[in-house]
């Protein structure tokens, strides 16, 4: 418990001293922002990425939902997220954070049995939390959204460049941040409504210009599938429109360790090794 | 979007507009000033009112991301940029003096002539696509001269940057570029291939010393399709003094297919400031183009046309470097240049497109006047020559990637170092002198290029036994062996 507060104390701290952290919601200031998107119950993951982004001189947190599932440490996450919230975070509501408190949410087996176990470790408050997150938040030319704007409840992934078309139509948001599908891309569509698909580099920043709508796909923090098992977030420089794709490693064998100790499915743990 | 500001005398973002100087399809240009920057200013104002083509947008957008990135001697450096939101600018540098394109009326030119101008081109080309970027718009008006004499690349609107976003991917449905100089896997839509800017860049060869473009100035695609399956006629059919090396170098960037060209702009560029070591193949001697029935089975069987897999440009060029190997044939041992070998051999099973280049110096006297024969009689640059080829010779490398340089110099090391920084060398193995007498009294040629190299450096010594056994025999007979100079 020391540990988290000090953790998500150290990347407030980072924030401009002179501002209180609740006044940021929603303003125009330009900050780096460090967008985070499933956690997965990774704690090792988590603590990694919030490191890392403290280092880059990250501002203001986003998290694009599924903070649970999978992962062995959603007690931990869920808190830790929940204070970043009180400190000014944004977080919208992914799928796996949904079926804590829906039963009628369809996943697949291994999925469910790690629903079912992380149900029964939350707290009241910590449930309420999840399910009372909103499912889309826009801010200035910015819209975060887990899975795409087309229909968010419908948990639709966004897997090629006409997945990307149908969200960005259903948007006037410059650039859409969205997660859920564990790894990272970058669509844009021009004024004549023609299509790129780019995978991202690490590291490399990319000016998100005006003229053109963008939808980046953050990859995932706690279980990547891009075959790069470090941990995956992003940066948004709000002024100079950079967005810089990061990757952090972290401790994997520990976090696979937490997931076989608890008796969930070995697979989540094996699949972290891999990044798969 | 935003209606145009720029008129002279305006001011936007700090840059005062000047003159007009030149209006064309996609943009406009003007000479602009900054009381803080001193070089020359131009602004490229993009054309994207109503009616205006759409490439003018997407052009734009890849030059404002693409230019701000980019440094060095061989690109204009940029100095601004707006977008959109209220007018659409690039500020960059203003290069002194005319493209390529004035020098059209004196064409054909003299051999040397082209062949000095082009390896510049070819070295601006490699700085480039070691910068992730292939320009895609390879022709005599992307092309200026410093004052200094380096080659400038400029108009980077159809451009690919292997690290960011490719804005044209979707945006044309025929590739958009200049015809004539159009790489043929251009046409099958790949553009992440450097090799295509050689292809662009062996047509101007092709154009600057024949005279003639080699795939006419066909403007349709089917036009242009045929050199997907028809090579142009050899420039030795066009001129029966064509000299053999530089038929070689044009028809080897005019492959069709990529893998047949140079693996690397730097390795055009060596073979052209070399033109006596270009190995010749059949492509020298060639007088007339392929026959009929290799056309057809290039025309008929488009599977051998298919773009390959995306290609890392960043790993093509680091599996295509140039290796140097400083070899000593008078003083070195034998267990040296044994040592040196196997270091050699190893770096090149890793690397099949690497070359290699053997140097040897020449130590020149610093007072007496040196003679170009031995005691013998014999020419001692052919010997070192013949020693070089002959201690390559185990590595078997097929010959086009391996020459030999003699360099005369007073001072090896400087003239490793030179050699290094003209020709673009990715790595230097050179061998420690093992003499210890030797090398107190003439200070070690290794550390001098290890500590001063522009890139990698091994310096490499004989297993241990043998360096033993050769420094005690050195120094028993280093009185006799120690040069008067």
């Amino acid at each position: 418990m020391e540990n988290r507060r000090s953790l998500a104390h150290a990347v407030l701290m980072s924030l401009k001293p002179e501002t209180e952290a609740g006044d940021r919601v929603g303003s125009e200031d330009c900050v780096l922002l460090g967008i985070f998107t499933d956690i997965h119950a990774n704690r090792q993951a988590f603590a990694a990425c919030l490191e890392a982004a403290r280092l880059r001189g990250v501002e203001r947190i986003i998290c694009l939902g599924d903070i649970v599932g999978y992962g062995a440490d959603p007690e931990w996450t869920v808190e830790t997220v929940m204070d970043l919230v009180e400190r000014g975070a944004i977080v919208v509501r992914g799928n796996h954070d949904n079926a804590i408190g829906s039963l009628s949410e369809s996943m697949n087996v291994e999925a469910q049995a790690a629903i079912e176990w992380t149900r029964g470790r939350l707290s009241a408050a910590q449930r309420r939390f999840l399910a009372e997150l909103p499912m889309m938040v826009a801010e200035d030319d910015r819209l975060y959204v887990h899975s795409e704007a087309s229909s968010p409840s419908r948990w639709r992934y966004v897997q090629s460049a006409p997945d990307a078309a149908r969200s960005m139509i259903a948007t006037d948001a410059l650039v859409t941040f969205c997660g859920h599908i564990h790894r990272p891309a970058l669509y844009s569509m021009s004024v004549t409504a023609k299509m790129t698909s780019f995978v991202p580099v690490a590291n490399v920043p990319v000016q998100l210009l005006r003229g053109r709508q963008w939808l980046a796909v953050v990859g995932s923090v706690g279980q990547p599938r891009d075959g790069d098992p470090s941990a995956c977030f992003v940066t948004f420089d709000t002024e100079s429109r950079e967005i810089t794709y990061c990757r952090a490693p972290y401790d994997v064998e520990a976090a696979a360790r937490r997931i076989r100790d608890n008796g969930l499915p070995l697979w989540l743990a094996e699949r972290l090794s891999v990044g798969r | 979007m935003a209606k145009q500001l720029v008129t002279p005398g305006a001011e936007i973002d700090g840059f005062t507009v000047g003159e007009c100087v030149h209006s064309g399809g996609m943009a406009t240009l003007w000479s602009v000033t900054h009381p803080d920057i001193a070089v020359p200013l131009l602004m490229k104002i993009p054309r994207v009112s109503e009616g205006e083509d759409p490439a003018a947008i997407v052009s734009f957008e890849m030059e404002q991301m693409i230019l701000p990135r980019l440094s060095g001697p061989h690109v204009p450096s940029c100095f601004g940029t707006g977008d959109f939101a209220r007018q659409a600018y690039v500020v960059i540098e203003r290069i002194a003096g005319a493209t390529l394109y004035k020098r059209l009326p004196d064409l054909p030119l003299p051999y040397e002539e082209a062949r000095a101008l082009v390896g510049k081109i070819a070295l601006a080309l490699a700085d480039l696509h070691g910068q992730n970027v292939i320009h895609h718009d390879i022709k005599p008006s992307s092309i200026m001269f410093r004052d200094s004499g380096e080659a400038v690349l400029i108009d980077y609107g159809l451009s690919h940057h292997n690290q960011l976003p490719d804005l044209l991917q979707e945006e044309f449905r025929v590739p958009y570029g200049t015809a004539p100089y159009m790489a043929p896997e251009r046409l099958l839509g790949v553009r992440d291939d450097p090799r295509s800017d050689l292809f662009s860049l062996g047509v101007l060869l092709y154009f600057f010393t024949t005279g003639v473009r080699p795939f006419g100035e066909t403007e349709t695609l089917r036009g242009m399709k045929r050199r997907l399956w028809r090579d142009p006629q050899p420039p030795r059919k066009l001129k029966a003094d064509y000299p053999p090396w530089l038929q070689e170098i044009v028809l080897r960037c005019l492959e069709i297919d990529p893998v047949w060209r140079y693996p690397t702009a730097s390795q055009l560029a060596f073979d052209l400031g070399h033109p006596d070591q270009v190995r010749l193949t059949g492509r020298a001697e060639r007088l007339q183009r392929d026959p009929l029935s290799t056309v057809w089975r290039r025309r008929f069987n488009r599977e051998l046309t298919v773009p390959r897999a995306k290609a890392d440009l960043a790993a093509q060029l680091a599996s295509s470097p140039i290796v140097a190997v400083a070899l000593d044939t008078v003083e070195g041992s034998e267990e040296l240049h044994e040592a040196l070998r196997v270091t050699a051999t190893r770096i090149l099973a890793t690397l099949p497109s690497a070359r290699l280049a053997c140097v040897n110096v020449l130590k020149l006297g610093r007072i007496t006047i040196d003679r170009t024969l031995d005691e013998q009689g014999q020419n001692k640059h052919v010997d070192r020559m013949v020693a070089l080829r002959h201690w390559a010779s185990p590595l078997k490398l097929d010959e086009s990637r391996l020459t030999v340089h003699v360099l005369e110099a007073v001072d090896p090391a400087a003239a490793i170092l030179e050699f290094a920084d003209v020709n673009h060398v990715d790595h230097i193995v050179i061998g420690a002198r093992t003499g210890s007498m030797l090398r107190s009294l003439l200070g070690s040629v290794s550390a001098k290029v290890a500590a001063e190299a522009p890139c990698t450096v091994t310096v490499v010594r004989p297993p241990r036994r043998a360096a033993l056994a050769a420094a005690a025999s050195s120094e028993d007979s280093s009185s006799g062996v120690f040069p008067s100079t």
